[in-house]
């Protein structure tokens, strides 16, 4: 088993340490075991299983610093790889940015690991597959899917007296599903830490509903639509604001948070419902309670009532800005609203409803500007009720005109590790019609 | 793909640059690079313990990949050295087919024990899925190719490079760049060299040395005042070659339009870095694009990346027949287009070719990961879609019975499947300049150099950005654009092809890092053009106030 227990890996660190002759040293230790399986065609194509382990040592001397790694711990092996981090630290150039270890911290316990995930067997993996193929061939549609189910360790030590471990597991889905003529197509993502809450089978007819729901597509002009965003649509939007929280970039004039002489904090950017945070032990998207510089993660405002509250910095912009450091997010949770989908699609006129999109891209860093499509599932809304499919849009857009273009905010669903509400935004830019099924 | 897959860099330009963590390895010193590996003879040996494993076992088709992968990578900003990073990555791949299934495992313990464990647990798999499997795997035959083995023709290997000459010449591009107005330059080299060692049951055991480098960075220029900032990026190519790329020859440099500087088969890193600097300042107060309709004139190293999302992507078999429908999706170019032999993918003039032959490209091998002898062939001819990319098991569903020789895997670590080979747009067969096809356009853009690119899951939309954009009025370049972006639709696009020209401008585009799969794997694939005319294109602007 490639998971180590926070003894044992401590144990190993130590041992590794104990060798170190620098001015400072770290040593991170991980390891994974993941599974998963495909599927296309209807029919499994692949299955496989990945185990790994991972010491990585860092050595400093005075500010120059060098690497190495091995997936090896006897005691020879942790000797020869503390030894070529030191040989690499003497030949390397002067970091002028190079901050010394942590010392001591004190985390949260965290709640990212849930044992029936480590436990998936392949059996369970063949047992979803069939829980797509079996339903879609009854329906006249083709499944294709994957799923990835992972168990990891993560721990680090230094020489300032720093120790860090955390376990944690991770199961990830997605499955499309066409309709045989090749006219119809629906999707739905899966991801939690603890697998007791995936139902495969509730998940796959949620893709062939909208696979067979999406067939004979109507062509309507592309422009400005109301539209309600599933959370993965969101998802893929709200990405670039997360990536665009980083005070650095921002103060040095070169990202959406820049402004003359600094940058957004305090300023309002979006509209007053939008909250954003991050919180490492949310029940529903825990995360370890550190990051890979060994910084406690702790619940924090990144956006409140519309306004930035916060900006990430590293150790050393913080020291630079004399202000203190702040980790970036390791997850991204959205305030929602109470309303439904369903609620959302009865208070829409006219509208959009998008299950996701796809191939998003940056067009421009300075306005957050995107494109990309929507794909699997995009249908017109009139007076309350869906009426049809409509053929896929690319889209230019940012996250920023988006929720300053907020009409309501829904429930919440998870994605990719983050909590994101269903919205419904006015004056979603669609720039051109795609034929894509 | 997931971010969390990727190990993220900071600031190569407008995103921040993701490398796959499959691609790091583990850590070694430079010296180490030089090291020679296992002898072939050992491998040899290694090999016929899977292959005979294998078949003791019944399988009826096994192969083995021995492979050591070794990357080096640097990375500076402005006058600091952020990482070098050497890696290492060595272990054995077994795939067999038994019971008509697929079968892989992999271990990094290249001994007899290991080997017979690895090759015990493919079979294993291959045994349980074939309860799965609807029809048996059919193999494409091929001739064992006895021992034999190739190299890329380098004439530097990255590896007798010091580290600190490498060094050297990024913080000297850095320089340039911040003497010439840049306010902030990231810089990198990546060098990778695969050694790759395949056995199979058919009788082949093939050696190969495989080079591929990328020196890239982004320039950015700040108007703190107006709150802009524009990035400029390298015009270089990821190429098939040794260190030799960086010497920066004057016989390989071509005059672009607008004053551009362009790279062939050696890149002057400094040179550009200068350019960069100066073009990432006058983008700051640069015209913004009025939409419309407009005749493009696209640069090599903008088209190659047109080339590889409308034309490489589409006509991979695997995505034809729905075995990616879940990730990258499936392709407008179905069966039936292909079969009707008319199906006008581009105009008459558009010739476009799968080649892992070609020299100095990054797909380049003697040999594919499944032994096949790799070769040319047509995909596009006159405008007709007459091809498509196939491996071993998949050409029989297209009625042949010659696999194309384009099956690759990231690693040892990873089953091969079919990847993409290069596919290049031939030149034009007259003679026919750049500075000819500018005179010859009335209301028009250049574009040069990669952007933003965006494409759906069937390929018929799409919307490219580039790197630099100047207008093109009565036959003459009059200044540059911002808030260029072009949307078409790739058949569309491909029949307004008008003008393509000749030989004399024909060079290579690269992609280093190409995903596709689940779990993800990348692979390194070039395209060839020349710079090409395309009428009346949708222009949008992208400039936004917020």
């Amino acid at each position: 088993m490639a998971i180590y227990t926070e003894n044992e890996a401590r144990r190993i660190m130590e041992k590794a340490l104990s060798f170190s002759t620098a001015d400072a040293c770290e040593i991170n230790l991980s390891g994974s075991e993941s599974g998963n399986i495909r599927y296309a065609r209807n029919s499994v194509s692949t299955s496989g299983h990945r185990s790994n382990q991972t010491l990585v040592v860092q050595s400093n001397f005075g500010k120059r610093s060098g690497t190495a790694t091995i997936d090896e711990f006897d005691d020879e092996s942790l000797k020869r790889v503390v030894a070529r981090a030191e040989e690499l630290a003497k030949l390397s150039p002067e970091n002028p940015e190079f901050m010394e270890p942590l010392g001591p911290q004190s985390y949260d316990s965290s709640v990212s690991f849930v044992q029936a995930t480590a436990d998936i067997a392949p059996e369970y993996r063949a047992e979803v597959a069939n829980s797509s193929i079996a339903p879609a061939m009854a329906k006249d549609v083709t499944a294709a899917g994957f799923l990835n189910d992972s168990s990891s360790f993560s721990a680090m030590l230094n020489s300032n007296g720093l120790f860090a471990y955390n376990k944690e597991t991770n199961a990830n889905f997605t499955v499309t599903m066409r309709t045989n003529d090749g006219t119809g197509s629906g999707w739905v993502t899966r991801d939690y830490n603890d697998i007791a809450k995936f139902d495969a089978a509730e998940a796959s007819k949620i893709a062939i509903d909208k696979a067979v729901m999406s067939r004979e597509a109507k062509a309507i002009e592309p422009g400005k639509y109301t539209v309600i965003l599933e959370p993965s649509a969101a998802q893929g939007l709200l990405n670039g604001l997360q990536y665009a929280l980083d005070a650095r970039q921002a103060d040095e004039g070169r990202s959406f948070m820049s402004k003359e002489g600094g940058n957004k904090m305090g300023d309002k950017i979006v509209d007053e419902r939008v909250n954003i945070w991050s919180d490492p032990l949310h029940p529903d998207a825990p995360t370890a309670t550190w990051n890979g510089a060994g910084q406690p993660l702790k619940k924090t405002i990144w956006i409140e009532n519309g306004v930035v509250k916060n900006l990430a910095y590293s150790r050393y912009w913080a020291e630079q800005k004399g202000v203190d450091p702040l980790p970036s997010p390791s997850n991204f949770i959205m305030a929602g609203g109470d309303a439904s989908l369903d609620e959302l699609i009865k208070s829409t006129k006219k509208g959009i409803l998008v299950t996701r999109l796809w191939y998003i891209r940056s067009v421009d860093p300075q306005t957050l500007l995107y494109t990309g499509l929507t794909r699997d599932g995009t249908f017109y809304i009139e007076n309350g009720a869906i009426k049809h499919p409509v053929k896929n849009f690319r889209f230019n857009e940012s996250p920023i005109i988006m929720l300053n273009n907020l009409e309501t905010l829904g429930e919440q669903a998870r994605v990719d590790g983050n909590l994101i509400p269903y919205m419904k935004i006015r004056d979603f830019t669609f720039t051109s019609l795609s034929d894509a099924v | 793909m997931k971010r969390r897959d990727f190990v993220q860099l900071t600031g190569l330009g407008a995103g921040a640059l993701l490398l796959p963590s499959t691609m790091m390895g583990n850590s070694i010193p430079a010296e180490a690079l030089l090291s020679p590996g296992m002898d072939i003879v050992v491998k040899k040996r290694m090999a016929d313990v899977a292959l005979n494993t294998a078949k003791s076992m019944g399988a009826t088709y096994a192969d083995a990949r021995i492979g050591r992968y070794l990357n080096q990578y640097v990375f500076t900003r402005e006058d600091k050295v952020q990482n070098v990073v050497n890696t290492e990555s060595f272990g054995i791949g077994i795939r067999v087919i038994a019971n008509g299934t697929w079968g892989f495992a992999s271990t990094n313990s290249v001994t007899e024990d290991g080997i017979k464990k690895a090759t015990e647990q493919a079979v294993a798999i291959a045994k349980a899925n074939s309860k799965f499997q609807k029809e048996p795997v059919k193999l494409a035959p091929v001739i064992g190719q006895g021992e034999v083995s190739w190299k890329t023709a380098v004439k530097k290997d990255f590896k007798d490079v010091p580290v600190s000459e490498k060094v050297d010449l990024l913080l000297r591009a850095n320089s340039a760049a911040l003497q010439n107005g840049a306010n902030f330059v990231n810089s990198a080299l990546f060098m990778v060299n695969e050694q790759k060692y395949f056995a199979s049951t058919d009788g082949s055991y093939i050696d190969q040395d495989i080079h591929r480098i990328w020196p890239t960075f982004g320039v950015t220029a700040v108007d703190q005042g107006a709150g802009k900032f524009k990035t400029r990026q390298a015009m270089s190519a990821p190429m098939g070659m040794g260190y030799e790329y960086m010497d920066g020859l004057d016989s390989e440099k071509l005059d672009g339009a607008a004053g551009l500087k362009l790279y062939r088969n050696s890149y002057d890193m400094v040179e550009d870095a200068t350019i960069a600097a100066q073009q990432a300042k006058e983008m700051l107060n640069a015209k913004s694009v009025d939409p419309g309709k407009y005749d493009l004139v696209l640069e090599p190293n903008h088209l190659g990346l047109t080339i590889h999302e409308s034309v490489g992507h589409p006509t991979e078999l695997d995505r034809v027949l729905g075995y990616e429908a879940n990730y990258a999706g499936t392709s407008f170019a179905t069966m039936d287009k292909w079969k009707s032999g008319d199906f006008k993918y581009g105009s008459d003039i558009v010739n476009i070719v799968a080649d892992k032959t070609q020299p100095g490209s990054l797909g380049a091998v003697g040999y594919d990961d499944e032994g096949v002898k790799c070769k040319k062939w047509d995909i596009i001819r006159n405008g007709i879609l007459v091809n498509y990319q196939a491996i071993r098991d998949q050409v029989n569903m297209i009625d042949q019975n010659e696999s194309h020789g384009c099956c690759y895997a990231q690693s040892w670590n990873d089953v091969q499947f079919q990847r993409m080979p290069n596919i290049s747009l031939e030149a034009g067969k007259d003679p026919y300049s750049i500075d000819q096809m500018i005179k010859d356009v009335e209301k028009g853009i250049y574009i040069a150099g990669r952007g933003s690119y965006s494409i759906d899951q069937q390929r018929y939309n799409f919307q490219f950005g580039g790197t630099v954009f100047y207008e093109i009025k009565n036959g003459e370049i009059v200044g540059m654009l911002n808030d260029v972006a072009y949307q078409s639709n790739t058949q569309e696009f491909w029949n307004s092809c008008v003008k393509i020209c000749d030989q004399n401008d024909y060079r290579l585009f690269g992609s280093f890092f190409d995903g596709k799969g689940q779990p993800s794997q990348i692979s390194a694939v070039s395209h060839g053009s020349s710079t090409s005319r395309f009428n009346d294109i949708n222009v949008i602007n992208t400039g936004r106030t917020i």
